[in-house]
């Protein structure tokens, strides 16, 4: 690999209850790359990125074991707050979610409730967060319309806006653009390969072309268990394993 | 019997039922109306505003005031709304997000269980209980007042509040709990913040059907807040409510006299403003399940 090594996951096993999800997980997520996460529906992928910032523990009876480190430090640890945690490693989800406020509103929400009470400090964090995500010159003169009617694209958009403003050190993007048109996936791309100068970016996808697309490194799930990992470009035009072959010229999936 | 016959028939029969609860709303609304009328003919709407006291049985000349009830029933819910609201809310919020899923399953059918108190036992509680400690705790000789009516108001309101708002929480899409979670927010900042701010026509609406029920209630308010037909004082004074005057009143009144109309004019108000309040919760109601 020719970048530092951001976060690991080791030895990852992880349970709903008795139901196995993942098992045995070895995964390196490289410093100001995009890493990609593929499979089919059901491998385990979306459950893997949940843990890098334990929004598992949301679930009950959720079981994980092994380690999960950033910087060398297991955040899967009980002396590492969850909270913390949640402020350096940000999370876009499958479907826009943005809170039913403002646009302005759901920027400055993780600053208000990371402590930040200077009012002329948020706002310029908030339009530098939007500008950022590319939906400054789009909203700039409606910023205290309520956010749920704007575009499915601009949405995902301003929840990147959202996730950038607490200033995160890593991004989980989640299936970011499984429930957007072409138009708007390609502006959610293209930002994602512009944050990945300052940011560690992991994407979860379905869309093999998307992995190719963004992706610096690529992972291949399968029933819980990585099957492959490596450089983008090698993977898919030099796959190891047999299921890799499969799955990416579209044999299943 | 032709199937298309039989159709009719059942969907008749549902637009009849449909029809009746409208019919008795209506008729409700034209026996008051009727009956409350000829008040008019007699006592002056001005003078039903200006009277400082209620006092249809006066030797001299008669007052109808209707401004000290108004007030009362007003005291006394928005009292009871100033416990039952935060209360309730609170409850609400503990149920959805904070208890054990165990823990809620018990307690939920329990909070609905106390909307099936009668209220003469929890006016006989405001008699026995709440009085004396109001007594105990202001030194006053009297505790039937308008506190006493606020707290059991509030008992009989939390139930509906507590249900009605915690479905409204529980309804709030889990999307926005996971991406405030994800942005760092803790459980606590995440219910205030974002659920219940999410939540808030359906919490507005269960405040309000809460309230409809405080407005109208009586036996509790007849027992506990005291009865004097003047203009009350303060909190902490007794007060004559709406539906107190109408209860201890009509019972004994003389058929078709001033006094007789005037109670069906404080009737056909508390009909009017509990048909306001209610329609006010179904609008929150209907905007919270759109909104969704």
């Amino acid at each position: 690999m020719d970048n530092k090594i951001r976060m690991k996951a080791e030895n990852v096993d992880f349970f709903y209850g008795r139901q196995q999800a993942l098992k045995g997980i070895h995964l390196d997520i490289a410093s100001n790359a995009v890493t990609a996460i593929i499979g089919p529906s059901g491998c385990g992928k979306s459950t893997f990125i949940r843990l890098l910032n334990r929004m598992h523990e949301l679930v009950p009876n959720a079981v994980l074991t092994g380690r999960i480190l950033l910087d060398g430090k297991d955040i899967i640890a009980p002396d590492v707050d969850a909270v913390d945690l949640r402020r350096r490693v940000g999370m876009v989800f499958q479907k826009p979610n943005p809170f039913p406020k403002s646009i302005f509103e759901n920027v400055a929400y993780g600053l208000q409730i990371n402590g930040m009470k200077d009012k002329g400090k948020i706002e310029e964090r908030v339009i530098e967060s939007l500008k950022k995500a590319a939906l400054w010159d789009e909203v700039k003169h409606r910023l205290h319309d309520s956010a749920l009617g704007m575009s499915g694209g601009q949405q995902q958009r301003l929840c990147i806006a959202r996730c950038l403003a607490i200033e995160p050190e890593v991004i989980l993007f989640d299936e970011p653009c499984a429930s957007l048109d072409p138009i708007s996936t390609h502006k959610v791309e293209a930002l994602i390969l512009e944050l990945k100068k300052d940011y560690t970016i992991v994407i979860v996808t379905h869309n093999m072309q998307q992995a190719a697309r963004v992706s610096d490194y690529t992972g291949f799930f399968y029933m819980g268990e990585m099957v492959e990992f490596g450089r983008t470009e090698v993977m898919f035009t030099r796959p190891r394993d047999k299921r890799t072959e499969d799955y990416i010229t579209g044999r299943f999936g | 019997m032709n199937r298309r016959i039989k159709e009719k028939i059942i969907e008749g029969f549902f637009f009849l039922n449909g029809i009746i609860v409208i019919g008795i709303l209506v008729g409700i609304f034209v026996i008051l109306v009727r009956n409350a009328w000829p008040a008019f003919h007699d006592v002056s709407v001005g003078d039903m505003i200006k009277w400082p006291s209620w006092n249809p049985d006066a030797y001299t000349t008669p007052t109808y005031g209707i401004l000290p009830m108004l007030m009362s029933t007003l005291m006394v819910t928005l009292g009871s709304l100033a416990v039952a609201v935060p209360v309730g809310i609170g409850a609400a919020a503990y149920l959805s997000d904070v208890a054990d899923p165990r823990v809620r399953e018990i307690a939920k059918p329990i909070v609905e269980i106390l909307a099936g108190i009668p209220s003469v036992v929890l006016g006989f509680l405001g008699i026995v209980l709440v009085g004396p400690m109001i007594c105990k705790l202001t030194g006053r000789y009297n505790g039937l007042n308008a506190v006493n009516g606020s707290i059991l108001l509030a008992v009989m309101a939390l139930p509906t509040i507590i249900s009605l708002s915690e479905d409204a929480l529980g309804s709030v899409p889990r999307s926005y709990e996971e991406a405030s979670m994800a942005l760092g927010a803790n459980k606590w900042q995440t219910v205030i913040q974002v659920k219940i701010p999410a939540a808030a026509s359906g919490i507005l609406a269960a405040c309000m059907l809460g309230m409809g029920r405080a407005i109208g209630e009586t036996m509790t308010v007849l027992m506990a807040t005291g009865n004097a037909a003047e203009f009350p004082g303060s909190f902490l004074g007794p007060v004559k409510t709406m539906t107190a005057t109408i209860a201890i009143e009509l019972g004994e009144v003389a058929y078709h006299t001033t006094h007789y109309y005037m109670l069906f004019v404080v009737g056909l108000m508390l009909f009017i403003i509990t048909f306001f309040v209610n329609l006010a919760a179904d609008v929150f109601f209907h905007k919270h399940t759109r909104a969704r």
